[in-house]
């Protein structure tokens, strides 16, 4: 029987390869975006396992907005991926340097 | 009834070790292409998982604004740039073995955390399934338009944003655009467009 703790549990695990993967692939931007997509995944996947155990379905409203922040952060996020690519015709973070910080 | 459990039990974990080992696939492709491929299957199987919880209103609504739109318009992003990979995977050996103990390190104390003890079916029983005729879609929409309703209003606002963000930011103006600039036109005035020349009349030459 599967208890809301297997559900967890599997969140952490997707959260936890989000994190590695923005690691592993910190140079590469698009990469970057899709291991943030992964963790948010993650995050919602958290949120309707509480939602259905206790009940309330106030927590999948949340992932509702969370899903639309995402789409929204993503748009923006690949818009500037492709402004940067025309003026640098670069995605290496390490070539990202014009402020000198 | 014990059959149907561990039916269910079955297509947890079989979704569970789809979800698992595209996610991995997701960090470690090497093509970007691959990558978002994976990713699609990562949230298919998701969508499949909150279809178990009993969210089919929210799993209909990944599948179809994950898969059919960011991830189409991650994959257009991804085959409209002319990168170089070599580049992009410099250092991902030298970085595994840290991120690779990091992030073991965050599950193991996430799983002490969410383990059974708190968390498992003697704490939080299984709800069991919904009731005939409720309607997941039905509740999350009353929900959406009564108590959360402020809330709604302003992901509307977030994704108008986002829109004009999106169009700001890849719009491009060409160097030999010949279109008239709208302040120009009204900033002018009459002297601009108009010269008076003051030509003395000529006297009509005799032949």
């Amino acid at each position: 029987m599967i208890s809301l703790s297997h559900y967890l549990i599997l969140g952490a695990i997707l959260f936890s390869i989000g994190v590695v993967g923005i690691f592993l692939n910190r140079k590469n931007l698009i990469v970057l975006l899709m291991a943030i997509e992964l963790m948010l995944l993650a995050v919602n996947t958290n949120f309707i396992a509480f939602s259905h155990y206790f009940n309330d379905a106030s927590g999948q409203l949340f992932v509702f907005f969370i899903l639309t922040v995402a789409a929204a952060e993503s748009a923006i996020g690949l818009a500037i991926l492709v402004a940067l690519f025309r003026n640098l015709s670069t995605i290496n973070v390490d070539d990202l340097d014009n402020l000198k910080g | 009834m014990m059959n149907s459990m561990d039916f269910n039990s079955a297509i947890f974990y079989v979704l569970a070790t789809i979800l698992v080992a595209s996610s991995l696939r997701v960090i470690t492709a090497r093509n970007p292409v691959h990558a978002a491929l994976f990713l699609v299957l990562a949230f298919f199987t998701a969508g499949g998982l909150w279809l178990t919880l009993q969210a089919e209103f929210l799993a209909i609504i990944l599948v179809m604004v994950y898969v059919g739109a960011v991830m189409v318009l991650f994959l257009f992003v991804v085959m409209m740039l002319d990168i170089n990979l070599e580049r992009l995977r410099e250092g991902f050996w030298s970085y595994l073995p840290l991120g690779a103990a990091i992030g073991a390190l965050m599950t193991l104390e996430m799983a002490l955390v969410l383990g059974g003890r708190y968390f498992g079916l003697e704490s939080v029983p299984d709800p069991g399934t919904a009731p005939a005729g409720y309607s997941n879609t039905k509740e999350l929409g009353r929900l959406m338009f009564t108590d959360y309703v402020y809330p709604f209003e302003l992901a509307s606002i977030v994704l108008l944003v986002a829109i004009v963000a999106a169009v700001v930011l890849t719009k491009r103006t060409r160097k030999d655009n010949k279109s008239p600039q709208a302040g120009d036109q009204i900033a002018v005035q009459s002297k601009d467009r108009l010269r008076m020349v003051s030509m003395p009349s000529e006297k009509k030459e005799e032949t």
